[in-house]
């Protein structure tokens, strides 16, 4: 174990209780309570979740089951509601960057799966997030073949521009921005994919018929409206803001406005 | 074993066009009757996954993660080399080539590395057509910065974030054929075996990670894109999932693995913490450029506040022995010295497991020069990461650094195809092992998969499946899937039904210290021979004594993790003797019996081949075989950094 060192910060170890979520799929699910000993505080959320499993195991129980990848924040496998927040208490981080220091000592921390209508729960704290993937098999794509792309400084792109596409480009696509929401809203989700390649001369061509399409596929697939509460951008772990939001919604009149108008008899709907 | 490479006749830079020229194709009325297996989303799979959905074949894509957007590419941070020469600083697909053979310390495949450089540019050309947001200057064109390991500006990035930028742009031509119906997604389903049927690979069997359900498919060739072998350490700066089981599975099944024992270390992430650390986290390289890194010339002062630690205690090891590098010495030697000085007990922070391994990654000298200000600008959102993980500020006392297992070399043997010895068993990206030699230089793991996945496969595939025809594709009725599944279902009950007492995780950490202690940085004849019997000892241990709760037909991560740290547990092995048989020391690769005044020294009369393994069965040893390395154009040196 890790000796304490009065030359780095301090490293002590916690004593928990923790309340976890335990389901299997189509079943009801309830809380399981477990007492934690000695986890270290420089441990992250999952390692604690680990130690967790750990013992369960080698006292013959089955694991908690939970989504998690690469621990470094980025692929946005992990997911799990903590204390009630999704990704819990810090702001900006996912669940794998969240590390013990910020809990403390004899506290009970309560651990659940996203929760929203649109995710089903697999398992524990796994949830189904393909709704996610079918929004963007939908339209959030530029439709460029392998090979045929012209030559890349071809199209000059204003830096802010660029910039202001790459802000929304680093949406995870975790989910938490679905699971705060009283609605179970994924409009941050979509909203940051359709401001990203919408704001680029590459995406213009689609630029309608993507938000269309994307918006029909964010209803069918059972995510719910937004009413401009704003959690969603509270706790996005990439600092994703509520600007993406009013850019689909632009974009989306416009797309709708422009479809009755040029509307001809003939079929040229984008998707809605 | 005949090795042929294939590689085409004719000049260097002419090869892959006269290849392509001869290369078959299959009409476009036929292609849809074709049934393509890809396993691996990552930069590889999805983007051979997609342009073969484009050209019409009936594609099914498998990853073990929960969506394709997640495979482990994402989490590559610094950029994309591209021989594009947009600084007009005197770049060329020629100098690409040389600079990657030679930071390859001389062990890759000239044809296959030449191929790459000439792909790189069109990869930027279809990357930004996707919509990938690369950095841009204020006119509106492509920004480029330097990398290690070649003095003209040709990284192409975004951010911080250059993979996850580059594999969502994958990830959305894949979804554009998930929807078209070209590609059919399988996520969550991970490859548990590989199915030969007439000594062609015809299809794979998986394991439904939801479900629980085990089963066959059937196709007309497989594509493996799955990733490198770096979590045989246990900590490395992988991904959880990431594993070894779809290549050494393969490997089982007659495919040769090539050179297991080429692993990357890399000198700059954030230390071991604990007993229950799961995983390293990268801090970017550019920070050497700022950063000067120092141990406590004693260590009666490692224990101390570095702060208390006075200038003349303080010994700037890379300074003092690679003067005119200093602290920017490449990946293999900064991490060597690393080791060296913690070795001698001089390491840092807290101690873990009795030793303190750690050195200092210092800015004090920057910020006084440049201001706090000025780092945070450049560095600000690794400081920030830094503190998230370890609670420290950095800027007010130093970093603390240590060496991890990041990238693999090694992979299955391919030929110039990417085809393994295996007819229809095609490999691609990180889990081939065709263009790094012993040693990748930065930003060119994202070129390869790329390459390999939008511009080489989608060729060489319908060669081969051209050659086959149309009535290739076996019913997945045949006795050789209905052989394999019955071995697969043998071996999950068997974990399944282990009456053992430890937990899959704890043999991955024990193997992970062995190949750590005697196959990572630094190794020798008696380290590694005493490693596989280590090995073949704990992994007795582990098929007696491992416990796997659950029944598998559900979602059951312990079961996952059983299996995977099985198949390390046997490929740890020939990882080591990879290792112990190569003598000699190259790039990744550092046997301490051969070295030269504490560098590594090349054996080109015996080691400038490649070295392929064959399975020869339970209990027999493999068998090696070796393809030579033929250099025509680049003119073999010794690396110096003095």
């Amino acid at each position: 174990m890790v000796k304490d060192n009065h030359s780095h910060s301090a490293d002590s170890v916690l004593n928990l209780r923790l309340r976890v979520w335990r389901q299997r799929r189509g079943q009801p699910g309830a809380f399981e309570e477990h007492a934690l000993q000695g986890v270290s505080t420089s441990a992250s959320f999952l390692e604690m979740m680990d130690m967790l499993n750990e013992k369960l195991v080698r006292d013959g129980k089955e694991p908690f089951a939970f989504d998690h990848d690469c621990r470094e924040g980025i692929c946005g496998m992990c997911s799990m509601t903590i204390n009630g927040m999704p990704h819990g208490p810090l702001p900006g981080v996912t669940t794998c960057q969240l590390h013990m220091r910020n809990f403390r000592d004899g506290e009970t921390i309560t651990v659940e799966p996203w929760r929203a209508r649109a995710f089903p729960v697999l398992r524990d704290l796994m949830v189904d997030r393909s709704g996610f993937d079918k929004v963007i098999q939908s339209g959030g794509f530029i439709s460029i073949r392998a090979g045929s792309a012209p030559e890349a400084n071809a199209t000059p792109i204003a830096k802010d521009v660029s910039d202001a596409a790459m802000d929304a480009a680093e949406c995870i696509g975790c989910g938490a921005c679905v699971a705060s929401c009283k609605n179970g809203s994924a409009m941050l989700f979509v909203g940051a994919k359709v401001t990203h390649l919408n704001l680029l001369p590459q995406g213009q061509p689609e630029r309608d018929r993507r938000v269309l399409a994307m918006v029909r596929t964010m209803d069918d697939v059972g995510f719910g409206n937004c009413t401009n509460q704003g959690e969603c951008q509270a706790h996005c772990p990439k600092g994703i803001t509520l600007d993406v939001i009013s850019h689909l919604n632009r974009d989306y009149l416009g797309a709708r406005v422009k479809a009755f108008f040029s509307s001809t008899g003939k079929a040229r709907r984008g998707g809605d | 074993m005949n090795l042929d490479s294939k590689i085409p006749t004719g000049p260097l830079s002419a090869k892959w066009d006269n290849h392509k020229a001869k290369l078959r194709l299959v009409n476009p009325a036929n292609r849809r009757k074709y049934h393509i297996i890809v396993v691996g989303s990552g930069l590889a799979g999805a983007a051979a996954a997609s342009s073969l959905g484009e050209q019409g074949y009936d594609v099914s894509c498998f990853c073990y993660q929960d969506s394709p957007r997640r495979a482990h590419s994402i989490a590559a941070q610094g950029g994309i080399n591209a021989a594009k020469n947009y600084q007009n600083d005197g770049d060329s697909v020629r100098r690409l080539f040389q600079d990657t053979i030679k930071g390859g310390d001389y062990r890759a495949r000239e044809a296959n590395v030449y191929r790459l450089a000439q792909l790189s540019t069109a990869i930027i050309d279809q990357c930004v057509a996707q919509g990938v947001p690369f950095a841009r200057e204020y006119g509106g064109l492509l920004a480029n910065r330097s990398f290690g390991g070649a003095q003209v500006s040709r990284t192409f990035y975004a951010r911080g974030q250059t993979g996850q930028q580059l594999l969502l742009g994958a990830y959305s031509s894949l979804s554009r054929q998930i929807g078209a119906g070209t590609v059919k997604m399988y996520p969550r389903h991970e490859m548990l075996d590989l199915v030969l049927v007439g000594g062609h690979a015809k299809g794979i069997v998986t394991r439904n990670l939801v479900t629980g359900e085990v089963r066959t498919w059937s196709a007309d060739c497989v594509v493996l894109c799955t990733g490198g072998y770096g979590n045989v350490f246990y900590l490395s700066t992988n991904a959880q999932g990431c594993n070894v089981s779809a290549t050494y599975r393969s490997y089982r099944r007659g495919a040769l693995f090539a050179n297991p024992c080429y692993t990357q270390i890399h000198p700059t992430c954030i230390p071991v913490h604990g007993d229950d650390q799961s995983k390293l986290t990268l801090m970017s390289e550019s920070l050497r450029n700022d950063g000067r890194v120092w141990v406590p010339k004693t260590m009666a002062d490692c224990g101390k506040d570095p702060a208390q630690v006075a200038e003349a205690d303080r010994d700037y090891f890379l300074e003092r022995k690679y003067p005119s590098y200093g602290n920017l010495a490449p990946r293999d030697i900064a991490s060597r010295a690393a080791k060296e000085a913690c070795d001698e007990g001089r390491g840092v922070g807290p101690e873990v497991g009795g030793r303190r391994l750690g050195v200092y990654l210092d800015f004090s000298a920057s910020i006084q020069r440049l201001g706090e200000s000025v780092v945070r600008e450049r560095y600000g959102n690794l400081f920030d990461m830094y503190e998230n993980i370890t609670g420290e500020n950095a800027y007010r006392r130093p970093m603390r650094i240590y060496p991890a297992v990041h990238y693999t070399m090694g992979g299955l043997w391919v030929d110039y195809n990417l085809q393994s010895n295996i007819p229809g068993l095609f490999v691609g990206g990180e889990a081939n092992f065709s263009d790094h030699g012993a040693n990748r230089l930065g930003a060119s793991a994202l070129m390869q998969g790329l390459a390999d996945g939008y511009f080489v496969l989608p060729y060489t595939v319908a060669d081969y499946l051209a050659g086959v025809g149309l009535s290739g594709r076996p019913s997945v009725d045949g006795v050789e899937y209905r052989d394999v599944l019955a071995q697969v279902n043998d071996r999950v009950n068997r974990l399944l039904k282990n009456q053992g007492k430890q937990t899959a995780r704890s043999y991955h950490k024990q193997l992970g210290k062995i190949i750590w202690d005697e196959c990572g940085m630094a190794r020798t004849r008696e380290g590694l021979t005493k490693a596989i019997s280590d090995i073949r000892g704990l992994r007795e241990d582990f098929w007696k004594n491992v416990a796997v709760p659950g029944t598998g037909a559900d979602v059951t991560p312990e079961l996952e993790r059983a299996g995977r740290v099985a198949d390390f547990l046997e490929f740890g092995e020939l990882m080591c003797r990879d290792a112990l048989v190569r003598e000699e020391s190259c790039g990744g690769h550092f046997r301490t019996e051969y070295q030269v005044d504490g560098e590594a020294k090349r054996d080109d009369a015996r080691f400038a081949h490649v070295a392929a393994w064959q399975w020869a069965g339970e209990t027999a040893e493999p068998i090696r075989h070796e393809e030579a390395l033929v250099y025509e154009e680049a003119q073999l040196s010794t690396r110096s950094y003095k």
